[in-house]
């Protein structure tokens, strides 16, 4: 299968100006590649980065140096030097991205949360709220909750409204923070079934995630940041 | 965050091109430039006194610049100097591609007049004239702003705050504009009201597929609306770049400081 994905020497530090320019180092000389359909997890301890690289990756995090490469269609973009406008692009075609919390929006039903990303790409709002709806029924999202904005759900709904959100739209590259983090044994195991489905249908996946179990059954590859850290 | 629409080799729609204004001594705002494409919110950020309203003013042609172009695409696919603009084709513009959203809506709207008159003015100035017709349009636009048919014969002096916003908002996109400058949309609004303004804003900016050029000085405002954003401290840009990335890892002191400043929910 093709790379779909693949970063070279990427380092990152944070200055903080408001703490004297601290310097906080992230990563360096990161360099590592995901195929179609494959699964790297990204692991080391907590604070090491893990989701830093994520946000580096989806672009909304800066990258100080190195490249971050996405191809889709044979049209090869470097997320480390794309202009907003590619990005944007980029983000509605091929990165799809599940944060570890949601953002709600004041107002928006959760079923309209989750149906957004395929607005405006050619499908009809009936056709996305009833694949939406779909999505959310077999994450056991009730009925019920559809109609209702996101914000007043439980921390492991919010989630899963979440991850349908990040998993509707087809989209080659999916970079997933902690998906089943505040999630049940039950919903976990839904979660996981999700992501193996969606490498058989040729993403790349770039994950952060804590529990064995989830891990042993979706992680082609891991890559350990300790290995690029900055030495203190 | 909403879609942005359009092919990615298409023209820009709006050009600022290195655009200053002095008053006097006193700098109003510094070699601005950016590209806007269609389908694109844009919000510029800063302080009171940073140059925002200045930038919007030179946007819209309404204070000439002290030096640099603003080009703008016309309908005909043609991109033209705005200051090569004759008076009539300049107020043919405002009057149709354009909408301008004051931050105060006694600015935009008339008090004294109905507020279906309030919307179908700008169609009769485009040469409707069949009166069925503007009141059927202007009472679809009210509804599309969430504001009740029974409401289509009063004043705006009788509307609350946030109704009066709506209404301008209506007033502004009656004649289908590509371009719409706001100025502090949501200020002086409570909480609520603003929650609700902001959804729709979100709303029909994505379903028309607006390009939008919006000042504010709540980075939460900028956040939920904005594709992009661009940080004005006394009168340069500082930091531009996508809406995520500059809130989410804010490169310059200011912009960090401004960042900061923002309370917990």
């Amino acid at each position: 299968m093709p790379v779909a994905l693949e970063l070279i020497a990427v380092s990152k530090t944070f200055t903080m100006h408001l703490q004297g320019a601290l310097r906080l180092p992230v990563v360096a000389g990161l360099t590592f590649s995901v195929r179609a359909g494959e699964c790297v997890v990204l692991a080391g301890r907590s604070g090491i980065g893990k989701s830093s690289v994520l946000k580096m990756i989806f672009g909304s995090y800066r990258c100080d140096a190195g490249q971050i490469l996405v191809c889709n269609g044979g049209q090869q973009t470097d997320v480390a030097h794309a202009p907003p406008r590619r990005m944007l692009a980029l983000r509605r075609s091929t990165i799809g991205y599940v944060s570890q919390f949601l953002r709600a929006v004041p107002r928006v039903a959760a079923i309209d949360v989750v149906a957004e990303p395929l607005f405006g790409n050619g499908t009809s709002r009936e056709d996305a709220r009833s694949r939406a709806g779909e999505l959310l029924q077999r994450l056991n999202i009730p009925g019920s909750l559809r109609s209702l904005p996101p914000a007043t759900f439980s921390g492991g709904e919010q989630q899963r409204v979440n991850i349908a959100r990040g998993f509707l739209p087809k989209l080659p590259v999916l970079l997933l923070d902690e998906p089943t983090a505040s999630l049940d044994a039950a919903n976990c195991a839904i979660v996981t079934s999700l992501i193996v489905e969606k490498k058989k249908q040729g993403a790349a996946i770039v994950a952060v995630v804590h529990d064995e179990g989830v891990r042993e059954k979706i992680a082609d590859a891991v890559v350990d940041l300790t290995n690029f850290a900055v030495a203190a | 965050m909403t879609a942005v629409t359009g092919m990615p080799d298409e023209q820009p729609l709006l050009i600022a091109d290195g655009l200053s204004k002095w008053y006097g001594h006193r700098l109003g705002c510094r070699d601005v430039s950016f590209e806007l494409y269609e389908g694109e919110v844009m919000a510029v950020v800063g302080e009171s006194g940073s140059g925002k309203t200045t930038l919007l003013n030179l946007l819209s042609s309404q204070m000439e610049a002290t030096s640099g172009r603003v080009l703008y695409r016309m309908r005909d696919g043609v991109t033209r100097d705005l200051a090569a603009l004759d008076e009539a084709e300049r107020r043919l513009l405002a009057r149709t591609d354009w909408g301008f959203v004051h931050q105060d809506p006694a600015m935009g709207l008339r008090m004294r007049v109905s507020a279906g008159a309030n919307v179908g003015e700008r169609l009769m100035a485009l040469g409707w004239q069949h009166y069925g017709r503007i009141r059927d349009t202007a009472a679809d636009w009210l509804h599309r702003v969430e504001i009740d048919a029974s409401r289509i014969d009063d004043f705006p002096l009788t509307y609350s705050g946030g109704m009066r916003q709506r209404l301008q908002i209506a007033r502004n996109l009656v004649t289908q504009p590509r371009l719409i400058l706001m100025d502090e949309p949501t200020g002086g609004l409570d909480v609520s009201v603003q929650a609700r303004l902001l959804d729709l804003l979100r709303g029909l900016a994505a379903d028309l597929g607006l390009s939008v050029v919006v000042v504010t000085h709540d980075l939460a405002v900028a956040r939920l609306l904005s594709h992009r954003i661009m940080v004005m401290k006394e009168g340069d840009v500082i930091e531009a770049g996508l809406t995520d990335q500059v809130l989410d890892d804010p490169r310059e002191p200011y912009t960090q400081l401004l960042v900061a400043s923002i309370l917990p929910p």
